[in-house]
């Protein structure tokens, strides 16, 4: 097919030649027409009526009744309790307090605790630096002002009755909350029990309670050892008796009380619509009874049996008519409701020797943690990298089946876990949107289905996902376009149970990820066949480096691994000033070469011959591979005519499409194409950096010449001077190619061989999609905005990729173009369209699911942090070049203070000392720090202009994990393995696990052994006084100074210390698509800066620490 | 009443700008088609390019009648344009060929949004300098 027609193709009307109807109709997706529209708008004023799941209810009487009823059930448990154990009353206390502390937004949880304590904003303050202490207390650092906080959550449930009148202008008795109370009073009560934490009546009077009392204000003392001052902001305040506190509340002025108050109100209406019911507090509660400090992944564990059953129609329940089977799963959800306070009075017995022991305010920062809304003040906070890796935030739709058939996280990820309801939001919230994407990746249970017809939406042709509506067993409803469609008769065969009926049984209906053989119609043109073409720079200096032998001798062991079935082809060009191809031609005893030296007006020697069938040539070929590293020893060219040769594979392979692999060992002087010299030594360490641009638009145009033909060209430098990658690289930018690099190769360098082999050796067996589109939809009123990655953006949402890799990352600035205040959720789908290398054309499909809210504090703190940090790497490298790296360096600084301006003003938390951050963000500023300091927007350092570039290249086109660790390396203490925690592998194996540490050399010990994983490559150093223990056992050396300046892996020895490290390691590499290298050094070793340069978080000449970088925040945030 | 050289620099200029109106008519129908994927961006910039220097000589020749035409107010309305032309086509993304648009960077949203705000302004100011021409033009002729 040619290129105009491939290219030609959104020309057509919808629909009209068949095999557009793959991935490249959808010029009217985002208009269905307003007939079809109409009905769901008018369904709007129904929906409260519908029953969804608690959290996404609108505030209904109804609701607001179980409520109370809900508290006076527990309040008469409690006080139905026997008393004999006083431990009872430090049980409920806490239990309730949490309670209503969580059923508020946590935008006023500091206020409802001022008015709580009586003490206006100092108090506030100090509430979030206790949870702050309480975090840090959690996280081993042992700081606590327990006694202190526990102490002032203790004075309300004193004097609880005696406030209450006072504060809310409430009588007294509606503790007891009426049967069907009014509405006004029915939205305070919850804050009602606040101040009546516990067996109110009972409490003051009751001798029993002072034992827990005292427990409590002894705590001070015994923490007081252990309390570090510089993290206590308020040492100050000293612990009030509850006597000596309630004048002080008495005294307030009205006003300041007030305030609070309808505060406190305005967010209890919203609250409801925003949480859960009590009844699913109390299984969070009891969740949090069973695991101190869980985190936020337990919201998902505790379902309750409602919840379970599928509703669908909770997604889009504005949108969907009222189904009459979702009314039993609400009175089920009224029946659970009311048994589940037994359960937990059963369940708070048994936790009981819990609550003795720890104070209140861990139990509120492990609820702050399972709302993953705790924050932290950052200068208090050192130790802010969490000990295991990062975890990453969950997508809750409320509905645990729709919530498990979520695409997974490491294929496709929003920067937030929460849409914001309209731009104005979203720009409130300072946070970029947009997602990333691994499309191809290597994946273990893919579903793959074979049908005649892919259930397709007709309008917007969305594939058929868990997330669409089924209005009856005919109909469908698009989750992204909101058409109906019908659904074609084989649907309803489910191919599991080989049964007829529900199609909700169906894969495609039941996971996000999954892939379809296409038919016919999908084709362009028949599959293409694998076809590979090699081209080898021949120069001067690449014979030097030494990298053919490498090629030649990897090909040869692989050449059976490449993917491909009987059709594949291959062939080679090698390339100095002229170009030399080889043909195998039938009959030949040996590959027969021909040199063309026109490389002004390239043109083939032959018509055929040059790509041969690899199963039946295999001879020839083995053959080449063992003459060509020696073959050009002698040439001493200088000159690369890499235009030339790629100009003659275009025209060796436009029929076909394929895959065009260059090795490039030196700056390609001659011919079409050619280059000059444009990085200036001296300037490398200058902060204006140039030439980020490429110097012509050969290679980009070329680029799209191939990619009109399915040519992708990847490329692997093996330079020892500079390349130009920034110009080169156009041609796999825009090829939808991939790029390795290996500066100053030289293969005799063991570390680089090594390394140059196993990328070699992934490339060539890895999975590959040839003749790829991808299109990404997104619900209406989303638009995509900006790509980042190596393609060619053909249409507005359409990506042709002429080869997909399973290596290759995607990133997508999304905007918000209409506001989304419609719906409960938006959906992202990713469809790719390949030819496998059997030949085989398949779509693989994901799609993911997003809630959408109204918000501002949820919005923030749905944030991902590590995918906003690959977010903004990818603008910041457009940034960078099109303006320029300094601009990109402050933008990233502006992003930091943005977002923590905003956070503070959604906070509203005035004038505090520190530098606070929600939790999901709490890593943001180190990423960036760190992000500063990378090879890519690096100032000061000397930095050599390729790894600059590539740098920048990698950022754009890295999956995410890997893009992390690049820029913030993982550091685990090795010399102790015994101790540490296990975790168990695939193989049921004990892996020791370690603490991840700071990049600081404040963590680095001179008696230790530390392992840095940077992704590709792993660096264990050494310290000068680590055990000899340790030398002896894991490293087999006799003393420190043995240890080889070239020691690139690690022996097996036969004792369990080498072996944990063993494992360890396999354990890391495990999560890698290949083994990284390794490298053992001494701290003395020459090239320990490897390692010592990557401490990110200290101070360097050129650059900030990580302290002083907050520091500067903190001055700027406003 | 009388043909001079202004009334003649006026007329050149109408018969110009009648030119420039189709430009940058069919300017904007051609992003619009790339917006609502009816065309490929390589296509829509083949057919782009070479149409922007003649747009901008176009335009440089009759602002060179009126200097000469000794027309000031007419250049000063032109002026701000000149000036934008010249610094966008010396901001340009690196190319061979003469032209502006790069298919790899015109499907960016902003870029897309800017070039066809960018078609629609230019079209509204040559259909008023239409009509501030023909106005010239006529007063030249009577007031001569």
């Amino acid at each position: 097919m040619s290129q105009s027609n491939m290219m030609n193709q959104n020309n057509m009307p919808n629909g009209m030649p068949p095999h557009m109807n793959g991935i490249d109709s959808s010029h009217s997706s985002r208009d269905s027409s307003p007939t079809v529209r109409y009905p769901y708008m008018t369904q709007g004023p129904m929906a409260p009526h519908r029953p969804i799941p608690a959290n996404q209810l609108p505030p209904t009487s109804k609701t607001i009744n179980q409520l109370s009823q809900n508290y006076s059930n527990l309040q008469i448990n409690n006080q139905l309790t026997p008393r004999t154990s006083p431990k009872m009353f430090s049980t409920s206390t806490p239990n309730e307090q949490v309670k209503d502390n969580q059923s508020q937004p946590a935008i006023d949880r500091n206020k409802s605790q001022q008015s709580q304590g009586g003490v206006l904003s100092p108090i506030g303050f100090n509430h979030s630096a206790t949870s702050h202490f309480s975090n840090v207390a959690l996280n081993g650092n042992s700081v606590s002002n327990l006694g202190q906080t526990s102490q002032r959550f203790n004075v309300p449930s004193n004097f609880g009755g005696t406030q209450l009148p006072h504060q809310n202008s409430l009588p007294s008795n509606a503790v007891a909350p009426p049967p069907r109370p009014p509405l006004q009073q029915t939205l305070s009560q919850p804050r009602l029990m606040a101040y009546n934490n516990g067996p109110v009546p009972t409490s003051t009077s009751s001798p029993q309670h002072a034992v827990p009392q005292n427990h409590m204000t002894q705590r001070p003392l015994m923490n007081q050892p252990n309390r570090m001052p510089n993290f206590n902001l308020q040492p100050s305040v000293p612990v009030q008796s509850p006597a000596t506190r309630m004048p002080t509340q008495m005294r307030m002025p009205n006003s300041m009380q007030q305030y609070p108050n309808m505060h406190q109100q305005q967010h209890h209406q919203q609250q409801q619509q925003r949480y859960p019911t009590p009844q699913q507090y109390t299984n969070q509660l009891q969740a949090s009874d069973q695991l101190p400090n869980v985190t936020s992944n337990s919201v998902h564990q505790n379902s309750t049996p409602a919840q379970d059953i599928p509703i669908r129609a909770n997604l889009h329940s504005n949108r969907y008519p009222t189904q009459p089977q979702y009314n039993q799963s609400h009175q089920q959800q009224q029946y659970t409701q009311q048994t589940i306070p037994l359960q937990q009075q059963q369940q708070q017995k048994l936790q009981q020797n819990f609550y003795q022991q720890s104070s209140q305010n861990v139990v509120q920062s492990g609820f702050n943690k399972l709302w993953g809304v705790e924050n932290f003040d950052l200068l208090q906070t050192p130790n802010i990298l969490p000990k295991t890796k990062v975890e990453v935030p969950r997508i809750t739709l409320g509905n645990e089946l729709l919530d498990h058939a979520n695409c997974k996280p490491d294929i496709f990820r929003c920067t937030m876990t929460k849409i914001p309801e309209n731009n104005s939001l979203l720009q409130k919230s300072r946070l970029p949107l947009g997602v990333l994407i691994h499309p191809f990746k290597d994946l273990n249970h893919l579903p793959v289905i074979q049908c005649n017809t892919i259930v397709r939406c007709r309008s917007c042709r969305t594939y058929i996902n868990p997330y669409v509506y089924f209005i009856d067993s005919k109909k469908w409803k698009c989750n992204l376009c909101y058409r109906i469609n019908e659904l074609p008769e084989e649907f309803q065969y489910d191919p599991v149970t080989k049964t007829y009926g529900d199609p909700s049984r169906r894969p495609e209906v039941k996971t996000s990820t999954i892939e379809y053989i296409a038919p016919s119609e999908y084709m362009l043109r028949p599959p293409q066949a694998a076809i590979y073409l090699f081209l080898l720079d021949i120069s001067r200096a690449a014979i030097e480096s030494g990298y053919l032998h490498t090629v030649c001798s990897v090909l040869q062991s692989e050449l059976n691994n490449l993917p491909g079935d009987t059709r594949t082809q291959v062939g080679f060009i090698a390339y100095d000033t002229a170009l030399h191809f080889f043909s195998f031609a039938d009959g030949l005893s040996q590959p027969h070469e021909m040199t063309v030296l026109d490389i002004d007006d390239v043109f083939l020697p032959c018509p055929d011959n040059l790509l041969v069938n690899l199963q039946d040539c295999m001879e020839l070929v083995t053959d080449l591979l063992a003459q060509l590293p020696n073959r050009y020893n002698n040439s001493f060219e200088t000159g690369s005519a890499l235009g030339a040769a790629l100009q003659a594979s275009y025209k060796m392979m436009a029929s076909t499409g394929g895959r065009v692999t260059v090795f490039q060992a030196t700056l390609p002087t001659i011919g079409p194409g050619a280059l000059i010299s444009r990085e200036d030594p001296s300037q490398r360490a200058g902060s204006d950096v140039q030439h980020l641009n490429p110097a012509n638009d050969f290679y980009k145009r070329l680029a799209l010449e191939c990619s009109g033909q399915q040519i992708a060209v990847d490329i692997f430098f093996a330079n020892s001077q500079y390349v130009d990658i920034a110009t080169i690289s156009g041609i796999c930018k825009f090829s939808g190619g991939c790029m390795y690099h290996f500066p100053l190769f030289k293969a005799s360098r063991q570390s680089q061989n090594e390394s140059f082999e196993k990328c070699l050796r992934r490339y060539l067996t890895r999975k590959i999609g040839f003749e790829a589109v991808m299109r990404i939809r997104c619900s209406r009123g989303l638009t995509i905005h900006t790509f980042h990655g190596n393609f060619f953006v053909r249409s507005t949402d359409l990506l042709s990729l002429p080869n997909i890799n399973p290596d290759a990352g995607f990133g997508m600035q999304v905007s918000i173009e209409e506001s989304l205040s419609d719906v409960k959720s938006i959906c992202f789908q990713a469809a790719l369209l390949y030819t496998s290398s059997k030949g085989e054309r398949r779509i693989r499909v994901h799609t993911m699911c997003l809630p959408v809210v109204n918000n501002l504090t949820e919005i923030i703190n749905s944030a991902d942090q590590q995918c906003i940090i690959g977010l903004l790497s990818k603008m910041a490298v457009d940034r960078s070049v099109q303006s320029n790296l300094s601009d990109a360096r402050e933008a990233f600084i502006n992003v930091a203070i943005d977002i923590l301006t905003s956070y503070k003003a959604s906070q509203n938390m005035g004038a505090t000392s520190g530098l606070m951050v929600p939790n999901c963000l709490r890593l943001l500023p180190l990423y960036i720090s760190a992000l500063l300091k990378s090879i890519a927007f690096r100032s000061g350092v000397s930095t050599r202009l390729d790894d600059r570039v590539k740098a920048m290249c990698d950022m754009k086109t890295s999956p995410l994990p890997n893009l992390i660790q690049q820029i913030y390396p993982d550091l685990y203490p090795v010399h102790n393995l015994h101790d540490q925690n296990v975790i168990e592998n695939e193989d049921k194996e004990l892996v020791p696990m370690p603490p991840i540490l700071q990049l600081s050399a404040r963590n680095i010990d001179s008696n230790g052994a530390y392992l840095m994983d940077m992704g590709t490559h792993m660096v264990i150093i050494v310290c000068s006084a680590v055990s000899s223990m340790f030398l002896n056992h894991v490293l087999g050396v006799s003393d420190y100074n043995s240890i080889s300046d070239e020691m690139y892996e690690l022996p097996s020895l036969d004792n369990e210390h080498n072996q944990r490290l063993h494992l360890l390691i396999n354990y890391l590499n495990d999560e890698k698509p290949m083994n990284a290298t390794l490298q053992i050094m001494r701290d003395s070793s020459p090239n320990r800066n490897m390692f010592f340069e990557k401490l990110l978080e200290d101070r360097i000449e050129t650059a900030l620490s990580y302290h002083e970088f907050l520091q500067h925040l903190k001055t700027q945030v406003k | 009443m009388a043909f001079n050289f202004p009334a003649f620099s006026y007329i050149i200029a109408l018969i110009v700008d009648a030119f420039l109106i189709f430009f940058s008519l069919f300017h904007v129908i051609a992003f619009d088609e790339l917006k609502t994927d009816y065309k490929n961006p390589i296509d829509q910039c083949n057919s782009l390019n070479p149409l922007v220097l003649p747009e901008y000589v176009l335009h440089l020749i009759f602002n060179i009648l009126f200097v000469a035409a000794g027309e000031w107010v007419s250049i000063l309305i032109n002026i701000p344009l000149i000036a934008y032309h010249i610094n966008r086509y010396r901001t340009r993304p690196v190319m061979s060929g003469p032209g502006l648009y790069d298919p790899t960077s015109i499907m960016n949203a902003d870029t897309l949004t800017r070039c066809q705000r960018e078609g629609w302004i230019k079209l509204a100011f040559y259909l008023l300098s239409f009509f501030y021409y023909l106005y010239g033009m006529i007063y030249s002729l009577i007031s001569s």
